[in-house]
């Protein structure tokens, strides 16, 4: 396993540069892990997303940065300071819940207003007003202030909940799915609003997710966890061309896997040997043992689907065909690797013609984008 | 089996019919109905005996209700702070003690306080030589404290439905928005769960105001309204009696529907 430092440079590293994190945090409820030794550093002003399947911990990560969990061992560490047992109400941080927690008792600029009159001494009240104002016109809500709060929509929910936390300028906005009760025209909309939010604020954003495509198009990095783990963690570019386990290739994007036994190639390269005696190259980047299992990744858009043999094709069968716009998704099924998934674009559709399903065609990839990994 | 339901109806609903009817009726028996007024009402309302067991049921029903609307909502929100098998043994309990029949619980409060009263007041003796002494006896405090108590339970169980009804998260967002425990209660938790410790008061407000079996054993001297009503009823009914019966009904009624509707309306805003 990669160190979880990996990702950062060296001169990231020093305290200055990191807003918050964690070394060796742990937390156990009873015996579940849900946060296993977790270490890893956020950058100032970063957009840092979690990202990994349901009850891997993302929540427990949010919650000890926000000061809901204490920690069983390990430090947690906020602008340098150690902060375990910092309570959420002593803490410089603000959060967004799934459920936005939005108080029913309170009108909408009263919510927002909420954090700032917790402030001693007490703030100004016109300031406090103005600053509410500002917010609401931040999230585009401009005059919505004296509505009662089940008097809005979700999405609006969903903006005054943003509201309440980024008027209160903090070190750091934890995000907790904040999406997933949007439907997909909206959670779309808020993606880029979210976007653009951080980059004015200039505030630090850590967002949970099990969205893939969420967490691809807004981070600036994003951490996958596994079973209280972070299984890797760099920019959405770098884990999309570069997982370092089957686990992350399948989780970031999509991706055709052959599996089979691992044995060493010329120049660092490496050979998967099929059930089916196929033998097939690929680019390896962690290490691997000989005779190991191990799967070969090759995403669908670098798989090339042609009417006619080029040298090294294999023959498939088309069986579905999605159109999709600038792209055209195909299902081709091969006689020993199973179905695949191949992306065609526009233009290589366009000189090269369809496929209808039941059309024999083959598929072809560049030995260097096939990348080949451990089966986790 | 609509004819049945039909019947249960009319037992449980004549005779208090029937009361309310005589209660306006002008001639002074029970038996026949020989024309309209509200002489009784006046007459029982200028009863200054009427009015004294009246007072008395004010004052120890309004009493008992504050007493348990406080300790009813601390003992709630303690109950929410715990957790697991303690927590399901308290519920537990509590419903107990709403189901234990009041003359149990009259008893059990008569024995209590008497034995009490035997420890406390040879030292109150000792304390004050002249024989001047205050002795602790049976009265308002007894009625009081035997009312709070059982009412107690009716408060923690509005109570307890509502906090569990409550979305944690929205203590957890107040904790956020930097409110430390004491601001988040004032702030949130109060204002949220204000309409079921409202509803909890009447509920005991009115538990107290018509209780008779638990007031007959723990009242000493004093006479509640019920206890009044019971004890002229051995020298007969008179349309009187039925008219503060009404009255009562009446007031206990208002009560309720006043209760039900502020906690049906508190649910519906409390909800996300
Ligand atoms: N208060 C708790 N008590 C006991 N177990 C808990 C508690 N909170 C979380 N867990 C467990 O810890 C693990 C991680 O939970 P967590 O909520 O962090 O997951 P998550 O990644 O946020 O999942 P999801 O995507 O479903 O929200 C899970 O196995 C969960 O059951
Ligand atoms: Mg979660």
């Amino acid at each position: 396993m990669q160190s979880p430092f990996n990702e950062i440079d060296p001169g990231a590293r020093d305290s200055n540069s990191l807003i918050a994190e964690f070394r060796e945090a742990t937390k156990r409820y009873g015996d579940v892990l849900a946060a296993d030794a977790l270490s890893f550093g956020i950058r100032r002003g970063e957009f840092l997303s979690f990202l990994g399947p349901s009850g891997c911990g993302k929540t427990t990560a949010l919650r000890m940065l926000a000061g809901f969990e204490v920690p069983t061992s390990g430090i947690v560490l906020l602008d340098g300071q150690r902060v375990n047992e910092v309570p959420a109400y002593r803490r410089p941080v603000n959060m967004v819940f799934q459920h936005y927690a939005l108080f029913p008792h309170l009108s909408v600029a009263e919510n927002i207003a909420y954090g700032l009159l917790q402030r001693r001494p007490r703030p100004d009240r016109a300031d406090v007003a103005r600053k509410v104002d500002r917010a609401l016109e931040m999230v585009r809500l401009p005059g919505f202030g004296p509505r009662r709060i089940w008097e809005m929509s979700g999405g609006q929910q969903q903006r005054v909940a943003l509201a309440r936390a980024i008027v209160n300028e903090p070190k750091l906005l934890l995000l907790d799915e904040p999406l997933a009760a949007l439907d997909r025209k909206l959670r779309r909309e808020m993606q880029i609003e979210l976007q653009t939010l951080q980059r004015q604020l200039g505030i630090t954003f850590v967002l949970v997710t099990h969205d893939q495509e969420e967490a691809l198009s807004m981070s600036d990095r994003i951490c996958i966890m596994r079973g209280g783990k972070i299984v890797q963690s760099g920019s959405p570019n770098a884990l999309y061309d570069e997982p370092i386990s089957r686990y992350v290739a399948d989780f970031v994007g999509k991706s055709n896997f052959i599996e089979g036994v691992f044995s060493h190639g010329p120049d660092g390269t490496g050979r998967i040997l099929t059930p089916s005696g196929q033998l097939f190259e690929g680019r390896v980047s962690q290490p691997l043992a000989p005779n190991a299992k191990a799967s070969l990744s090759i995403r669908p858009e670098q798989i090339e689907l042609t009417h006619v043999s080029r040298g090294g094709a294999e023959q498939v069968t088309v069986i579905n065909r999605i159109f999709l716009g600038e792209h055209t998704e195909y299902l081709v099924r091969h006689a020993a690797l199973g179905d695949l998934l191949v992306l065609v674009a526009r233009q290589a559709e366009a000189s090269e013609g369809g496929f209808a399903p039941g059309d024999t065609a083959f598929i072809g990839w560049a030995k260097s984008t096939a990348l080949i990994l451990v089966q986790d | 089996m609509r004819l049945y339901a039909l019947f249960v109806y009319v037992f449980l609903y004549l005779p208090i019919a029937v009361i309310a009817i005589f209660s306006l009726n002008a001639g002074r028996h029970a038996s026949q109905f020989t024309g309209f007024s509200t002489q009784w009402y006046a007459k029982a309302l200028s009863n200054p005996f009427v009015m004294e067991a009246l007072w008395t049921s004010f004052v120890v029903a309004l009493c008992s209700a504050i007493i348990a609307s406080i300790f009813g909502t601390m003992a709630a929100l303690g109950l929410q702070g715990m957790k697991g098998r303690v927590r399901v043994l308290a519920d537990a309990l509590i419903y107990v003690a709403v189901m234990v029949p009041g003359i149990v619980i009259g008893i059990a409060t008569l024995i209590a306080l008497v034995t009490l009263f035997g420890w406390i007041n040879p030292l109150l003796a000792l304390l004050a030589p002249e024989g001047r002494a205050p002795q602790l006896a049976m009265g308002y405090g007894s009625l009081i404290a035997a009312h709070a108590l059982f009412s107690m339970s009716l408060v923690i169980i509005i109570l307890r439905a509502r906090l569990a009804g409550m979305d944690r998260s929205l203590m957890e967002a107040s904790a956020d928005l930097y409110a430390p425990p004491l601001a988040t209660f004032r702030q949130v938790t109060l204002p949220l769960i204000f309409p079921g410790i409202l509803a909890g008061f009447l509920l005991s407000f009115t538990f107290s105001f018509d209780d008779f079996i638990i007031a007959f054993f723990v009242a000493g001297s004093e006479t509640t309204l019920p206890i009044y009503v019971f004890s002229s009823i051995r020298r007969g009914v008179t349309p009187e009696i039925n008219a503060i019966g009404t009255m009562v009904l009446a007031v206990s009624l208002l009560l309720l529907i006043v209760a039900q509707l502020i906690l049906r309306s508190g649910t519906r805003k409390g909800g996300r």
